[in-house]
């Protein structure tokens, strides 16, 4: 094999979602098919339109110390919470350099969100306005920063090859992942870790989603609200928090006798340039991006028997993928079993493609693939074997599952993995 | 008037709300950076914390010069009799 050209594995998993504090509660509660959707109880949501989300299950101040977390945006405090699980699921017993089983100047960081600090953001604006110049905190940029997800993860890890924060919207996390993937391919770096992280349940972006009419406003079910493929779905439900993995060069993975949970076999990438918030009808823009997958890599149609649906439960978008699929894959659509997590997580935005690669990775390892519950009368238009309310079990041999992100700018990334015979 | 151990005891549980530092290490000839684990970000909030507890002023150009507890304490001691 070229030197530039390195096979990445993923060796660790990371997680805390609206479903559990780690990966392992998450996966628990997604074959289980349990909705972390919950009505908001906070005063400020009592007038709101949109009055349901999917907030984190356990809080993190309850894990970090209190010193590091009132430093770091709630973004950066789910990202850092998700970043060490994977660190230490990855078999790392201590920052790089002090665990001599990596190397800093060949260790990479890329975490993202979608929007940034933006709690952060408007509870100083509020503390500006309120309390006066003197109490905004010092604190106050480095938190609100869209990097800082990112810098605060490489700067726990001692990762010195390179800290990036791609930004595209819904997509982020799967874009973050994909470069990390690329860091490692061409040799920059030997191990990154990769995720995506939001923490954007507040008013204004709840308001501001809810006047795109993008949201669900199934208020009186919350558990039912996020309903991808139903005829019923009228918009997502609005998650938070953070997946992460860790990618490693399976060179690398295998002289220090690591666990391989799956090879990352390649991505596709593409734009829809069509409008900036809907997808583009036909699916044109996704089908480029799974297009370009197969003709960079050595994926077979024939492997792929799992995708992790964006499926938003929006009444476009979940269609528009389908129809991609079946434009690039034809007839192989039917051997793929098609989940949409969300439909129990709330859609994370940035941190999306960051639980759903934890998700898809764990189903190919397990061989499962999770539902897809609230999915009473499918939408005719959603011609694919979607996954209902019971987990599907997938076939042995070599398989393949894709991750589909697409973000409001019209980005569209496609993850592949594949099982990995040690 | 704080007298000077009542301002230290302050400092104290400033230090140990903004960096979790135990309010029996922080003592006059602690250095805030190299001891108590106080960037210059976080010296910002002590500051602004000990400005409102101690009822003084201290401008942004005097921080500076407070490296340590001792530093801190005996510039609110002189400032409140201002």
């Amino acid at each position: 094999m070229s030197p530039t050209n390195h096979t990445v594995v993923v060796t660790g998993i990371g997680a805390t979602t609206p479903l559990g504090g780690d990966s392992a509660s998450t996966w628990e509660a997604l074959l289980a098919g349990r909705s972390g959707v919950r009505p908001l109880e906070q005063d400020w949501a009592a007038e709101l339109p949109v009055r349901i989300a999917a907030q984190i299950a356990v809080e993190p101040g309850e894990v970090l110390p209190r010193p590091l977390a009132r430093k770091l945006d709630r973004s950066a405090q789910f990202a850092l919470i998700a970043a060490r699980e994977a660190w230490a699921d990855a078999g790392f017993t201590a920052k790089a350099g002090e665990d001599p089983a990596v190397d800093p100047d060949r260790l990479g960081a890329v975490v993202a969100s979608g929007i940034g600090g933006v709690t952060t953001l408007l509870g100083q604006y509020d503390v500006l306005k309120n309390q006066g110049v003197r109490k905004v905190s010092p604190h106050t940029v480095p938190m609100l920063m869209p990097n800082s997800p990112s810098a605060n993860v490489g700067i726990d890890i001692n990762a010195r090859a390179g800290v990036h924060t791609p930004v595209s919207a819904c997509a982020s996390g799967a874009e973050a992942i994909g470069y990390a993937v690329e860091m490692i391919r061409t040799g920059r770096a030997d191990v990154v870790v990769a995720g995506g992280t939001e923490a954007a349940i507040h008013p204004l972006p709840i308001v501001a989603f809810g006047n795109m009419m993008a949201m669900s406003k199934n208020n009186d079910d919350p558990q039912g609200a996020s309903r991808p493929y139903d005829a019923g779905r009228d918009g997502f439900v609005l998650g938070e928090g953070a997946g992460v993995v860790v990618l490693e060069s399976v060179e690398h993975a295998r002289a220090r006798g690591a666990r391989v949970y799956a090879e990352v076999v390649g991505q596709g990438i593409s734009a829809d340039a069509h409008h900036i918030t809907q997808p583009e009808p036909t699916g044109r823009g996704i089908a480029a991006a799974l297009q370009h997958l197969l003709d960079g890599s050595d994926l077979k149609p024939a492997e792929i028997v799992h995708v992790n649906a964006h499926a938003t439960s929006t009444p476009q978008g979940d269609v528009a993928e389908i129809k991609a699929l079946r434009r690039v894959f034809g007839d192989d659509v039917d051997h793929m079993a098609i989940s949409a997590t969300k439909s129990m997580t709330g859609h994370l935005l940035g941190g999306a493609g960051g639980i759903e690669t934890v998700a898809s990775v764990l189903a190919l390892y397990h061989r499962i693939a999770p539902p897809t519950i609230n999915l009473v009368e499918r939408d005719p238009e959603a011609d694919a074997d979607i996954v209902g309310d019971k987990p599907r079990p997938l076939p042995e041999g070599t398989i393949a599952a894709l991750n589909d992100s697409f973000g409001f700018g019209g980005h569209n990334v496609v993850l592949a993995l594949r099982s990995f015979e040690s | 008037m704080a007298t000077q151990e009542e301002i230290v005891a302050g400092l104290a549980e400033i230090v140990n709300e903004i960096a979790g530092i135990p309010t029996e290490d922080v003592k006059l000839d602690k250095s805030f950076t190299d001891d108590l684990d106080v960037d210059s970000l976080s010296m910002v909030e002590v500051v602004v914390a000990a400005e409102e507890q101690f009822g003084v002023k201290i401008p942004d150009d005097d921080v500076k010069n407070l490296k340590t507890v001792g530093d801190a304490a005996d510039y609110i001691l002189k400032a409140q009799q201002v």
